[in-house]
């Protein structure tokens, strides 16, 4: 008889059934065609007969399978074992994904948490990482930065002068010499910062300037959005209105983006300027962390500035960047400048150096170095709590990670028996791998998403934090750029694979007899990857110790540096800047007129005390001269600031005369010069415990005014001068009355009750009765202060962030290994309570189990912290990185956490019913 | 109507019938075409199980693998909600079919 199955199958071939079906449909046609032969032999026909019989009603070789085949192509064949090859990888490959989908979909809380730490730990690390890239990552937006040098004197730790700017770097004497003599650039520019004034009159409206020189824009090659840039004719020695460049951001802000800008006017400081063009955007200036606003030529200072700073040799104020001239090096250009250095000096000595002074002057010496990513102070500031935020942020991911191998080893332990029916089935390892592969790879993406939303609200907090009210700090871009993107989806598929790969191979490797073997959940412990899950935990613990140490350091040194005694109380002081340009006060009438002005400001109703002061503190200017004490054989010269206040000073920022008097109305010009000075000057001037009534010496100023003697008439507590972290320094206060330079922009300090909104009304107005010419601005004393504590700030609060993020995440990982053991000891913890042991004790053990671990991980934590945290002594004021307190305090908060992430598991355990847990065997 | 599509047509029409009594296998179907058509109607095994499978596909039939005590299990197909209806509009059509057919031819000859 023929074989009908083979019959069947071998028409069946051309279909291509999954097999299943193909199994359905040969068994029901070979029982067709069974029946058909019995019948025709039951009808008379010979075996053989009816054999060809059926086979003729069967038909030719393929028309049934061709039939068939034809009905199955258009559904997809499905697969006997969910993993096994179809023999096409994309398709395979979308059959992953979607099974992936399927099974996270299904373990909801797994994949939410996974989800979220992953994307935490990449959104931090990349929003930090876009922070660094913004700030120091991205040379200058000019054209090849790599060509730029900063020329500058090199180790600088003396100087004597006027220091304006952010970078005081040269005097305009010096950049001449430098522009002149210099052979290694093809083209070297100048620049100095100012502030302009753009209102006429009334509230101030202060824009960022730049004084540039005529090639600055040439030498960077940047170019032009609207019509041009200085050159070299338009920055000649008395120019008069030699135009102004906008930046591309004030045109848009301030001039609507206004087509027709150039020729446009605007009013620097009550001086009018035509635009002549407006720089690209994207260009901020030539320096990172700033943007300018206006910028004109450098010999707009002679017009703009009252003590024209071009001529003045002490004045510091200037930076040089060049551009290396083709074969040069940074190197052979700072040997060049290097070698020039004592023409360019002797001739420009400041005439108003006594011989010391001159000595020192002569002892500079210039260098030059790579400029590519600008000057920046924002950087200088930044960098390195940014970095060091950056390696928070990845450790923090690291801890992710674990989080993320922890639940992933987890999950392959419990589908042990799944994998081992596939492998059983006949998946190959490989596809398996790939299956498991495709899980991770999922997390990966969608971490990276996510992560990418994330970093994108920190960047835009980070910003919005480091933003004055009203003073954006538009200069960050956080539009993700290629690097920001490669760097997240680098970090997410390293993660991926790193942390998808072990769990998976050994899930893959499982060993399929032993796993069909065991019972549902063996009392013993069986691999399954759980003394590596433990050590994951051990490892998140310690990581995460090591960043709630750097938490609490630096909110604690920041906390420190708030409530730091400067020495002066800033809450309730407002600064109130004027301008007085507008007025045209000759020089003489100017003290008496700045005097008047404080009367009518200290008669403002809810004013309490009003002074006024040349140096505000903490806003980081300073005036610096050297003193000694008088009389006697020659004492030694040291430098101390200065500041020039009037009565009422101490009082208003209620700093303590500690002796003397305040000055007083007789302390006028003509009269003896007076000063009061603080403790520190008066120690380092080696005036005894009471100075009062002692004489010092000050050196010559280059105005022209020769050496002068101050009386010392009163001694005052120690205050911070320019920063809070800084030590006391030794200072010098003289009276506003005996000011013999006096300029036209008084600055007042007012203590009052009122809110600051309704004194910043009283006082316009105030101002306003007295002429309506004056400009003014106002900013409170404790706002500046809180803006000089930025990086401080930022550092603690992001470092508080990650932190506790940290200890979160370890605590999950902590909960999962910690809820896992008491899953697969349900059976154990039943025996235990049958024979006797009481839930308090099954709990106590569940604990000491998680403190174990938490133990270890702290031990290692400990060590790794200790280790760490010296690099960041730096950033930490009043705060050894030692501090005992600290790591105390990080042990006990990461042992409460673990604990509560310990208890939920246990008191499960201790509710185990022994008869539910032996039955489930 | 082709000669194809009438063939097919009528080829679902007879199994649908069929199988409205009771659920049937394809063997059953098939000597039951042959006896009841008198042998004039007669299927092939590739076209009768792909004409099945096809229904079984659209949904007018569904196979069920049935066992007996002491009897090689078999496929049954029964006719489903939709099926009935699918038989009831090609009965209709069938038989207007067969009713002008009538009338034409009877015309001729009478």
């Amino acid at each position: 008889m023929v074989d009908w199955r083979a019959e069947v199958r071998g028409r069946l071939r051309s279909a291509r059934l999954a097999p299943t079906r193909e199994a359905d449909v040969v068994e029901e046609l070979v029982q067709h065609l069974e029946d058909r032969h019995s019948e025709l032999v039951a009808g008379g026909m010979s075996v053989e007969q009816a054999d060809a019989a059926v086979l003729a009603e069967l038909g030719d070789s393929d028309g049934l399978g061709r039939e068939i085949g034809r009905l199955h192509a258009a559904a997809a064949g499905e697969r006997v074992i969910p993993g096994s090859s179809s023999g096409r990888p994309l398709y395979d490959l979308w059959g992953d994904l979607r099974y992936a989908v399927r099974a996270l979909a299904k373990n909801r809380a797994f994949t939410v948490v996974t989800l979220l730490s992953l994307a935490l730990g990449i959104g931090a690390t990349t929003a930090i990482f876009q922070l660094l890239d913004a700030l120091s990552l991205r040379a200058l937006p000019v054209e090849k930065a790599d060509q730029l040098a900063l020329v500058k004197i090199r180790d600088r730790n003396w100087g004597s002068g006027w220091f304006s700017g952010w970078h005081p770097h040269l005097s305009n004497a010096l950049w001449e010499q430098l522009r002149d003599r210099q052979e290694a650039f093809s083209g070297v520019f100048a620049w100095g910062d100012n502030t302009f004034n753009l209102n006429p009159s009334g509230e101030s409206h202060y824009v960022h300037g730049l004084l540039v020189s005529g090639d600055f824009f040439r030498v960077l090659g940047v170019r032009p959005a609207q019509g041009r840039f200085f050159t070299l004719a338009d920055d000649r020695r008395g120019c008069v209105n030699p135009g102004a460049v906008v930046s591309h951001g004030f045109w848009q802000r301030e001039l609507g983006g206004d087509p027709a800008v150039v020729g446009r006017k605007l009013t620097l400081d009550g001086h009018t300027v035509d635009i002549i063009g407006v720089s690209e955007a994207g260009f901020f200036g030539p320096e990172i962390g700033r943007f300018f606003d206006v910028a004109v030529p450098l010999c707009m200072e002679a017009t703009l500035s009252e003590r024209n700073r071009l001529e003045i040799r002490h004045a510091w104020w200037l930076s040089v960047i060049g551009r290396l001239k083709p074969g040069w090096t940074i190197e052979r250009a700072s040997a060049h400048v290097d070698a020039l250095s004592k023409t360019m000096l002797e001739a420009t000595v400041p005439p108003s150096y006594p011989p010391p002074n001159v000595e020192r002057y002569m002892q500079y010496r210039f260098a030059a170095y790579p400029a590519a990513t600008g000057l920046s102070e924002l950087r200088e500031d930044y960098s390195t709590p940014l970095y060091f935020l950056l390696g928070i942020a990845a450790v923090l991911l690291l801890i992710a990670c674990a989080n993320l191998a922890n639940l992933l080893l987890a999950r392959a332990s419990v589908r042990e028996r799944e994998i081992a029916v596939r492998l059983a089935l006949g998946a190959t390892r490989g596809r398996l791998l790939r299956q498991l592969l495709a899980e991770s790879l999922l997390f990966a993406a969608l971490g990276a998403a996510l992560g990418l939303l994330l970093a994108r609200l920190l960047g835009e907090f980070v910003i919005a934090f480091l933003s004055q009210p009203g003073r954006p700090a538009r200069f960050i871009d956080l539009d993700p750029d290629w690097r920001v993107l490669a760097f997240t989806i680098g970090l997410a598929g390293l993660t991926c694979l790193l942390f998808g790969l072990v769990p998976a191979l050994r899930a893959s490797n499982t060993e399929v007899g032993l796993v069909l073997k065991a019972t549902g959940r063996g009392t013993t412990e069986r691999g399954g990857g759980f003394p590596l899950r433990r050590l994951l935990v051990v490892v998140q613990v310690a990581l995460s110790f090591v960043l709630l140490v750097g938490a609490l350091l630096f909110s604690r040194s920041l906390f420190k540096l708030v409530t730091v005694d400067a020495g002066f109380e800033q809450a309730g002081v407002l600064v109130v800047d004027l301008d007085l340009t507008a007025l045209d006060l000759p020089k003489p009438r100017r003290v008496a007129y700045k005097e008047q002005l404080l009367e009518r400001l200290r008669a403002t109703p809810g004013v309490e005390h009003a002074a006024s002061a040349t140096i505000i503190p903490i806003s980081g200017n300073g005036w610096n001269d050297d003193v000694w004490l008088d009389g006697g054989a020659a004492k030694p010269h040291f430098n101390a600031f200065f500041n020039r206040v009037s009565a009422g000073y101490f009082a208003t920022m209620r700093t303590p005369l500690l002796a003397g008097r305040d000055f007083q109305s007789g302390d006028a010009e003509g009269a003896p010069n007076v000063a009061i000075i603080n403790q520190t000057l008066a120690r380092k001037l080696g005036a005894g415990p009471n100075p009062v009534g002692q004489r010092f010496r000050r050196e010559a100023d280059g105005s022209g005014r020769g050496e002068q003697v101050f009386e010392i008439i009163g001694l005052v507590r120690d205050t911070k001068y320019r920063e809070m972290r800084e030590e006391f320094s030794p200072i010098a206060f003289v009276p506003s009355t005996q000011d013999d330079a006096p300029d036209a922009f008084p600055e007042y300090v007012v203590r009052s009750r009122l809110p600051p909104a309704d004194l910043t009304g009283v006082l316009k107005n105030a101002v306003a009765e007295a002429s309506p010419a004056i400009r003014l601005d106002f900013q409170s004393l404790a706002e500046k202060v809180r803006f000089s504590l930025l990086p401080e700030r930022m550092m603690a609060l992001l470092a508080a962030f990650f932190g506790l993020l940290a200890a979160l995440l370890a605590s999950i990982g902590l909960y999962g290994v910690i809820a896992y053991s008491v899953a697969r000891r349900t059976q154990e913890i039943g025996i235990r309570m049958a024979l006797g042991a009481d839930p308090g004790q099954v709990a106590r053990m569940i604990v000491a189990e998680a403190g174990g671990l938490l133990a270890v991980g702290l031990a290692i934590g400990i060590v790794l912290a200790l280790a760490v945290t010296r690099a960041a002594a730096a950033l930490l004021y009043g705060l050894k990185p030692h501090d005992p307190l600290t790591f105390g305090l990080a042990v006990g908060l990461l042992g409460l956490v673990a604990l509560l992430a310990s208890v939920l598991p246990a008191r499960r355990a201790s509710r185990v019913d022994p008869m539910v847990a032996l039955r489930t065997e | 109507m082709g000669e194809r599509e009438l063939k097919k047509g009528s080829a679902e029409l007879l199994i649908l019938s069929l199988l409205e009594v009771r659920p049937r296998h394809g063997y059953e179907l098939s000597k039951l075409v042959e006896s009841l058509s008198g042998g004039v109607v007669r299927f092939h095994v590739a076209s009768l199980y792909t004409l099945l499978y096809r229904m079984e596909k659209r949904g007018w039939v569904q196979g069920r693998w049935v066992e007996k005590a002491r009897q090689r299990r078999r496929r049954y197909y029964r006719l489903t909600a939709p099926g009935r209806k699918v038989l009831a509009k090609q009965r209709s059509s069938w038989l207007a079919f067969v009713a002008a057919v009538k009338r034409v031819t009877g015309g001729q000859h009478g």
